[in-house]
């Protein structure tokens, strides 16, 4: 469990730069201006954030089920 | 030719000069921010340069420069490459390797970026990598696919995502004023 943990952690950081990136990104494509494109990003980060947590939740409950 | 007033691009107050867009959109492709450098957006050219390179050579330094190579044979039918070439030069390298194996001839950069030679040797690279492999796989897809999106960019302007084409933002003090 601790390494199942730990790997999961190890392999969660890689999901950061991919964030980041994308949302700059996308809000750049939307905006032209510096503000908004920040503004934008943030929103988009946060909702992916958000996504991948409920996604990850409803694999995790399943795999507790299995 | 299109002229700077028929293709600049209406954003609510702001107005950009998108130049030759086609050109641009073309420069987009080849290296990332290129197009926007020459349609004198320079903030924007640097952004989308710093990260659709930076995940780019991010990835393919996890994967040790092997996840991105042309393949459609026996071996494998690579159907991420079309994805990574959406990157423009920087992955330029892998057609190059691809057409010397065609050939038969000597591969101009060695191992790096040549597909693999037979199935034991693909098998081989997702054993050391491991993870990498499929990490530097999906960065470099991701880098190729933002790219599509920032060639448009260049091409059309931005998208306007709120309709009325005002720009979104944090709400300002007049705003907040309004509302009270």
């Amino acid at each position: 469990m601790l390494l199942a943990s730990s790997l999961l952690a190890a392999q969660f950081w890689y999901s950061i730069p991919l964030i980041v990136s994308v949302s700059l990104v996308y809000g750049a494509t939307r905006h032209e201006l510096w503000q908004p494109i920040l503004y934008h990003a943030w929103h988009t980060a946060v909702w992916m954030i958000v996504f991948m947590g409920v996604i990850f939740a409803i694999l995790y409950a399943v795999s507790l089920t299995v | 030719m299109p002229t700077p007033e028929k293709t600049a691009a209406p954003l609510d107050s702001l107005e950009i000069d998108l130049r030759e867009p086609n050109f641009a959109a073309l420069l987009a492709w080849l290296w990332p921010g290129l197009g926007h450098m020459y349609q004198r957006r320079y903030a924007k050219g640097v952004l989308f340069m710093v990260c659709i390179l930076g995940t780019y050579f991010f990835g393919l330094a996890l994967g040790e420069g092997k996840v991105v190579y042309a393949s459609w044979n026996q071996v494998e039918r690579r159907w991420q490459f079309p994805l990574q070439l959406g990157v423009g030069l920087p992955a330029a390298p892998a057609v190059v390797q691809s057409l010397a194996v065609r050939r038969g001839g000597e591969l101009p950069l060695g191992k790096f970026m040549a597909p693999p030679k037979s199935q034991e040797e693909l098998s081989h690279w997702h054993n050391t990598l491991n993870i990498r492999f499929e990490l530097g796989t999906l960065y470099t897809m991701v880098a190729g696919l933002l790219n599509v999106l920032a060639i448009w960019d260049a091409f059309a302007g931005p998208v306007i995502s709120e309709p009325g084409g005002k720009e979104r933002g944090p709400p300002s003090d007049d705003d907040k004023d309004k509302k009270a």
